[in-house]
């Protein structure tokens, strides 16, 4: 029997919680620390398999910004980061693009799309 | 037609340059290794056009000649080349018996120079002339002539008038060898060929003595001599109208505190010696601004604090070896002239120099007259912020770009920076710098030193003149703004 | 003003511009969150309302700020900065409020309590209006590496935090490959990870305090996701350049004094350097009008409806007091706008009891700095340094809040109702820090 017991800044809200969660053989046996069902949330995920929201930007032909930017709409596994954000580096989206827009979908084969977070209309004059 | 080649696009080259522009059967080429003009000694320095009581007549006889006689010539010049100048007088002030009793020597030096109105004065009446003085002081010499002017635009203004009269400036060109024929010089030698001559002035700052080297004279040497400033936001309330400075000593005029034109409060410089070798040293140290922080406290009633600073630099002035302005024409080898060693007060003289200058060459060569259609007046970049409304309208009328204000600690509108690459363009530089663009503007030059308006102006240009951002530099060389598109790093071309 | 005719397309204008009156009941300057949501709330309210705008798109620094972490207390969702903000400019895109782009006010005079007139800067012509109030929402700027006492040469590549944002989140230019990271502010941190998610190298995160400055959970999703190391009790004293390019800075260990300890001194390669040192709200145009400044926030001195102290002059957001939140900005904006239209309805902020606030223990800045005592107020503060356990106390009015833990880096936004204000009997208030037992 192991046992393990790993701290966690909680990244939900601001209020940065410090959540203690203990394992017994890779398995929760208790959580401390947080003060939200959403930070209790949080900490069951990070101890497993960390998950973040991916933002970028993502090149806009004919638009009033040269990029748009971007968020994966669901969170993504921390470790596949960069290698997501690089995903983006190779494609480019035409204006207009509006706020939700799905620029990028399943990315990196994870089920999750990338939208659109801010428009880019097309340039005139 | 005679070719005349200038090495040194600062200050003192181009004026030299300009006096020879009113002559016909002259073909006048300024050459500089930077790609903009007055980035030498003339971008960082104290900005005083001054009254000359300060030089010793018997000592350097010439030079306080050429200062007084390039003070009274710049009354002229920044009317008809509509330089930003003020005339405030200045004060050396006293805190003690012993510096008080130094300065009676000026009043001789003035009148033997002939600059007038150079007088002594009480704790009393120095306090009421410039209520900003320390009221510790306990006396100081009043000059009333002394003045200032912002010397990048001096020089901007300069160029544009020489080019303006046929003249030509290759910027970004080093200078690499002067070819010396039958005793003659005959041609220079640069990064981007040979270019032929007849003349060959060297103005080329703290470089001068490598130039005179390659033309086989080697008698002076120069060496660097370090100033620093504290440049302070124009929102202080510290604002003496008077220009102020410590009682000099051997080294130096002593520290200054002066309003410039733009409405900053400049304090400095340092006097530091630096080794012949560090030409590009125009580093600040916490040393150097610690210094100059406490002489300035010295004269003035109250300093702003230390965080108000817009901008701290140093600048280097060419000290030469001989203790005294250099300026003569060769006979061997004929033909190549030299103003070197032009240290302070060589922005108040340089008019001088210039006319001194071009009279020792115009005097050796036949066939020369002056030029009937010589333009004297060249017209600043209009500043919308700061005209009236109806006045103001025409312009945005003309260019709406005049209307939208991009830099707002200065008030600089797009109009003014696209007016500056145009200008730019005009006298030839290599490329368009953001440097360049800040010095004929003042965008990017108040409390937040550009980080507002910086990355709009480069985006701007971009969109308008096709420079992309990971193209435009600082101030040319290696000086690059950005690297790259973001995502090119990802992507792998690290190149950019 | 140019006839509308006349009116040429060139450009980035994103949203035409609107002036369709000569006097306004309010003028919002800065088309920022502040500035939006003060217009929004003024339009509501029935003032006739003109936003102007510097830039040539309204929204201000959040369209820039691709992070989440937007609006969880305004509209109680995490979303992106510009997510957030446009929700605020489609709003007003749909309303009938005046704005304009590209526009600058050059000049603000205080002609009567009722009327201020303003010269604006458009491309199409000097606007002259005249308004009743204004709500002065300009935001800030950043501090520089002058203002920090970076010494050393002046070479490119030294940037600040919103500068390297600008031009990699808006335009998309990447400012340098190999990063250092001056002040440990949240702004500090995000910035550290935009530049590692796009294959920058960030060589570390220097800050001069014994703890980092931002958000602890940035520190975690920024800093430590990524293995960036955070240098604290350390400065940047130098930096030396090659070619025109910054090559490399200067760090030294501070004392508890932040003053450098000799001998630590150590060289880090970069070719860039990011100053993330803070903020300073932009009172340009209010100190033209007179309006007093506090040298500890750096803005204008306010009394609870966040008017400054020309008559019917209003500030919110960045350009009131530095925020922690976009969400205070916002709040502070429909404050004002509240504000501005008891003035416009009342002809006038009435003081009923002036009463100056004093700063007690432990605390270094506050807003409003001064009541009428007429209203709730709300105050935000900042705390001088790291306390835990304490009391936020109210003094003379003996209203007491504990507190666990309190960081200068967090901002106190504390309401307190008019009811408890009105038992005050000096003309005084203190708001001081104390230990709880």
């Amino acid at each position: 029997m192991t046992r393990q017991v790993k701290k966690i800044i909680c990244i939900v809200c601001p209020r940065g919680c410090e959540i203690t969660v203990e394992l017994e053989d890779g398995k929760i046996k208790s959580i401390k620390g947080y003060s939200c069902p959403l930070g209790k949330q949080y900490a069951e995920k990070e101890v497993v398999n960390p998950e973040r929201i991916l933002m970028s930007i993502v090149e806009c032909v004919g638009g009033d910004l040269p990029v748009v930017s971007v968020k994966t709409a669901k969170p993504i596994p921390l470790s596949r980061m960069i290698e997501a954000s690089k995903a983006l580096a190779d494609i480019a989206v035409k204006a207009p693009v509006e706020i939700g827009d799905k620029i990028f979908e399943n990315l990196l084969g994870l089920g999750v799309d990338v939208i659109a977070t801010r428009p880019c209309h097309e340039q005139r004059g | 037609m005679y070719r005349t080649i200038i090495i040194g696009a600062g200050i003192t080259g181009l004026s030299i340059a300009r006096w020879l522009t009113r002559y016909r059967g002259l073909q006048v080429i300024v050459i500089d290794k930077e790609p903009d003009v007055g980035w030498g000694v003339t971008k960082a320095n104290t900005s005083i056009i001054h009254p000359c009581h300060e030089e010793h007549p018997d000592k350097h006889p010439l030079r306080s000649k050429l200062c007084l006689e390039g003070h009274n010539l710049w009354y002229k010049w920044v009317k008809e080349l509509e330089i930003p100048a003020k005339w405030p007088g200045e004060i050396i002030v006293a805190t003690n018996d012993e510096e008080l009793k130094g300065l009676h020597k000026y009043i001789d030096y003035a009148y033997r120079i002939g600059v007038p109105g150079v007088r002594l004065i009480d704790r009393g009446e120095m306090l009421r002339l410039e209520p900003w003085i320390n009221p510790d002081a306990i006396g100081g010499l009043y000059a009333p002539t002394a003045g200032t002017i912002n010397p990048m635009m001096a020089a901007i203004a300069i160029a544009e008038n020489i080019v303006d009269n046929g003249g030509k400036l290759l910027l970004g060109t080093r200078v690499e060898d002067i070819v010396v024929r039958d005793g003659k010089v005959v041609a220079v030698e640069t990064s981007k060929g040979g270019i032929e001559a007849d003349i060959v002035v060297n103005a080329a700052g703290l470089y001068a003595d490598k130039i005179s080297r390659m033309a086989g004279i080697d008698d002076y040497s120069i060496h660097p001599r370090r100033g620093q400033y504290l440049l302070f936001s124009d929102r202080v309330d510290v604002k003496p109208n008077k220009i102020l400075h410590t009682a000099p000593t051997p080294k130096t005029k002593g520290v200054y505190a002066i309003t410039t034109v733009d409405g900053n409060l400049l304090i400095g410089p340092t006097a530091e010696d630096l080794p012949e070798e560090a030409r590009e040293e125009n580093t600040t140290t916490h040393q150097g601004l610690d210094f100059i922080y406490e002489m300035a406290s010295r004269i003035l009633r109250k300093l702003p604090p230390r965080n108000k600073v817009v901008k701290t630099f140093a600048g280097l002035r060419p000290e030469p070896s001989t203790g005294t302005f250099i300026i003569r024409f060769h006979e061997k080898p004929w033909g190549f002239v030299e103003a070197a060693g032009i240290r302070s007060p060589g922005l108040t003289a340089a008019p001088a120099i210039g006319k001194h200058v071009s009279k020792l060459i115009i005097e050796r060569l036949e066939n020369i007259e002056p030029r009937k259609d010589w333009r004297s007046k060249r017209q600043a970049i209009p500043r919308p912020a700061y005209m009236a409304p109806r006045e103001r309208d025409k312009l945005i009328r003309e260019n709406p770009d005049y209307g939208w204000i991009i830099c707002v600690c200065r008030k600089v509108s797009l109009g003014e920076i696209m007016e500056a690459v145009k200008r730019m363009k005009k006298i030839g530089v290599p490329e368009i710098t953001l440097d360049g663009i800040k010095f004929r503007t003042h965008s990017m030059y108040g409390d937040c030193q550009g980080s507002q308006c910086r990355p709009h102006i480069a985006y701007l240009l971009w969109k308008r003149l096709g420079i992309q951002p990971w193209r435009i530099t600082t101030k040319g060389d290696g000086s690059k703004y950005a690297f790259t598109e973001v995502k090119a790093l990802l992507r792998g071309d690290r190149g950019a | 003003m140019l006839s509308p005719k006349s009116k040429p397309s060139y450009g980035v204008i994103v949203v035409p511009d609107r002036i369709t009156k000569k006097d306004y009941d309010t003028v919002v300057i800065g088309g920022g969150p502040a500035g939006l949501a003060a217009a929004l709330k003024a339009r509501e309210k029935g003032l006739e309302t003109l936003v102007v705008e510097t830039r040539d798109r309204l929204g201000g620094i959040p369209l820039q700020c691709i992070h989440p972490g937007f609006g969880i207390h305004y509209f109680k969702e995490d979303m992106t900065g510009p997510e957030f903000v446009y929700r605020f400019i489609d709003k007003l895109l749909s309303t009938d409020i005046d704005y304009t782009v590209k526009s600058y006010v050059n000049m603000a005079e205080y002609v009567s309590p009722m009327e201020k007139k303003l010269e604006i800067i458009t491309p199409y012509g000097t606007e002259i209006v005249r308004t009743k109030t204004i709500i002065y929402a300009a935001g800030a700027r950043e501090r520089t590496r002058y203002e920090i006492g970076i010494t050393g040469p002046n070479p490119a590549g030294i940037m600040t935090a919103g500068e390297a944002q600008t031009l990699m989140d808006m335009y998309g230019v990447m400012p340098g490959k190999k990063i250092l990271i001056v002040g440990s502010g949240d702004v500090g941190l995000i910035m550290a990870r935009r530049f590692v998610l796009e294959g920058a190298e960030v060589v570390g995160v220097v800050e001069i305090l014994p703890y980092p400055s931002g958000l602890i959970r940035n520190v975690q999703q920024c800093l430590k996701d990524y293995g960036i190391p955070l240098l604290l009790s350390h400065m940047v004293i130098s930096v030396k350049q090659r070619n025109g390019r910054v090559s490399s800075a200067v760090v030294v260990k501070v004392d508890e004094n932040f003053k450098p300890i000799q001998g630590t001194e150590n060289e880090i390669e970069c070719d860039t350097i990011v100053i993330a040192a803070g903020l300073k709200p932009r009172t340009k145009l209010l100190e033209s009008l007179g309006a007093q400044i506090d040298p500890r926030t750096k803005g204008p001195v306010v009394n609870e409806y966040f008017e400054t102290t020309i008559p019917g002059v209003f500030a919110a957001g960045n350009a009131l007091i530095i925020n922690d939140y976009v969400d205070y900005a916002v709040e502070q904006g429909e404050l004002a706008a509240l504000a501005a239209t008891k003035y416009v309805d009342e002809k006038g902020i009435r003081i009923k009891k002036p009463v100056k606030i004093v700063l007690g223990r432990n605390m270094r800045l506050i807003v409003p700095q001064m009541l009428t005592l007429t209203s709730d107020a709300l105050f935000y503060g900042r705390v001088a340094r790291p306390e835990d356990n304490v009391w936020l106390s109210f003094k003379e009015i003996g209203f007491k809040i504990p507190q666990l833990k309190v960081l200068p880096s967090i901002m106190i936004r504390q309401k307190i109702r008019l009811d408890k204000l009105r038992m005050l009997e000096t003309d005084t208030l203190t708001v001081e820090v104390i230990p709880r037992d």
